[in-house]
């Protein structure tokens, strides 16, 4: 796996909500273009660890980070948080999009929340061509203007997907994107992904250890703050390295 | 038994429930009976009359109640809204608790002790009774209400359009305006106009500030006359007239009331409504 371009590197990452260390001196090295998967248990840090990539953890009263996280060799941390979140888009645990908005402004928000002017070629461009990305666009094309929330909470989703690619990202984070969704809404983002995979670096959370199989080039196991073991999925979870992540993946504990 | 325990509890409290409604309705149907038959078109376009004579109307109180309302809410609009934003964004930080602790209080503080307040600060300082000093006595009692209901109605915002907002790199500012504020922009509506609704009826602040006028007056540095004031000073004549004149202007602030708080419900029903589909 070392042959690969690192998008995400950590390098003696902590990360700590008040005294209470979340994360434990973490290191790192996700692959560009490929879908690495984050599981283990409830308070494992693995959403941490996604929140910490886009800086949204330090968001959080009296939480605080160590070590050093990098996107393609720049310092994530010596870098402004809004130009960093720009870069890295994020997808929910539960579809969030802004009840407020159309559908169409749901999918431009980043540029409307950035007090970004596009002309409107490149607005209808970049609209059209996040929703088909999103696989959304035959759904919801005559209904741009209609409010997002009008929508199934799969096709919600994907719309939050949209939003994410709309902003031109390099890597999204996917935060248990189905743990609120059906198995038919679920196959369906999981196939987004797989297809997402060409363009983006994926970072996905699940507590879905089958989703993790089904989606993820390579596998993350944490536990308790610390990663335990990084590998191609198929290596993970059919030849582990520790007996910790045995354990895990046969159901011992979890 | 069961089922009789069930029947006796369910009879309680619909009985305490109706026995809540009755003073309103009682109130209502008084304030219609004995104010109806003095309302007419003169009562919205004349000015009192002299004592003893027939006819006028309370025009002069009218004004002077949206005047003194008006200018109350100018000020009073923009800085309980931002108390409210900050008490919202700042929960739990040691500042923000002491501003929460102090709107509590001042909310408590009976009115006419605001009133003498503004009488020693505004009205002595400036030499006159006026209309800005009835609306800072106004102010002060609509800020820390419309604090605490805008900071009630910004917490209902669900936290995860906030964070997505920020993932999507937005400023803080720009979340606040055009995510929060939005999203709870039927609850503001609505906290603003109750928050009005509150003030216009308050009398006892008034009556050492904006003090009241037999006359005509739209001058913010002059004694004003004010529905309550007026419905006080009325009520307490030996006239006849008068005293119905009271009643036509009771009904008239009950109704301005009533108004403000009906459309708060109406609005903020109508911006959840939309925003749900």
């Amino acid at each position: 796996m070392n042959s690969e371009e690192i998008a995400i590197q950590a390098k003696d990452f902590s990360a700590w909500y008040g005294e209470f260390k979340v994360l434990k001196n973490i290191n790192i090295e996700v692959p560009t273009k490929h879908v690495t998967a984050i599981i283990g248990p409830s308070g494992c840090g693995k959403t941490t660890f996604v929140r910490c990539i886009n800086r949204l953890h330090e968001l959080t009263p009296g939480a605080k980070v160590s070590g050093d996280l990098m996107l393609y060799e720049k310092n994530i941390y010596h870098s402004d948080p809004m130009k960093i979140r720009r870069t890295i888009g994020m997808v929910f645990q539960r579809p969030n999009p802004f009840p407020t908005m159309t559908i169409a402004g749901n999918v431009m928000a980043g540029y409307s929340l950035n007090s970004i002017r596009l002309k409107s070629s490149d607005y209808r461009d970049i609209l059209e061509d996040s929703l088909r990305k999103a696989a959304l666009w035959d759904e919801v094309k005559d209904k741009l203007n209609k409010f997002g929330s009008e929508l199934s909470g799969g096709q919600q989703q994907r719309l939050c997907i949209a939003r994410a690619i709309a902003s031109k990202p390099k890597v999204i984070l996917f935060d248990e994107p189905c743990s609120a969704l059906d198995p038919i809404a679920t196959g369906k983002i999981e196939e987004l992904i797989r297809e997402l995979k060409s363009q983006y670096t994926i970072i996905i959370v699940t507590h879905n250890m089958q989703q993790a199989g089904r989606v993820a080039d390579y596998t993350a196991f944490f536990m308790l703050g610390e990663l335990i073991e990084f590998d191609q999925t198929e290596k993970v979870f059919t030849n582990p390295a520790k007996s910790l992540t045995e354990d895990y993946i046969t159901g011992r504990f979890g | 038994m069961r089922k009789i325990k069930n029947l006796i509890m369910t009879v309680m409290i619909s009985l305490a429930t109706l026995i809540c409604l009755i003073p309103l309705f009682l109130l209502l149907y008084y304030v219609i009976k004995m104010g109806i038959s003095s309302i007419n078109l003169d009562f919205f376009i004349k000015n009192p009359k002299p004592m003893g004579e027939i006819g006028g109307g309370m025009l002069n109180s009218i004004v002077g109640t949206l005047i003194v309302l008006g200018m109350a809410s100018l000020i009073g609009i923009p800085f309980g809204l931002a108390t409210g934003i900050y008490l919202a964004e700042n929960k739990g930080t040691k500042l923000a608790e002491w501003v929460r602790l102090s709107t509590e209080v001042l909310v408590g503080i009976p009115s006419i002790v605001i009133g003498i307040l503004v009488y020693s600060w505004v009205v002595k300082t400036m030499n006159t009774f006026s209309a800005f000093a009835g609306s800072i006595a106004l102010t002060i009692i609509m800020i820390p209400l419309l604090a605490r209901s805008t900071e009630e109605v910004l917490l209902m915002v669900p936290n995860t359009l906030k964070e997505a907002a920020f993932a999507l790199g937005a400023s803080r500012w720009n979340t606040q305006r055009m995510i929060v504020m939005k999203t709870a922009m039927g609850g503001i509506i609505s906290a603003i106009l109750s928050s009005i609704g509150r003030i216009a009826g308050e009398t006892a602040p008034l009556l050492f500030t904006a003090f009241g006028n037999q006359f005509f007056s739209t001058k913010l540095f002059r004694p004003i006359s004010t529905l309550p004031i007026q419905i006080f000073t009325y009520a307490r004549s030996p006239n006849v007239v008068q005293n119905k004149m009271a009643w036509a202007g009771a009904l008239l602030l009950v109704s301005m009331v009533l108004l403000l708080n009906f459309s708060a419900k109406w609005i903020s029903q109508a911006l959840v409504k939309r925003s749900k589909n």
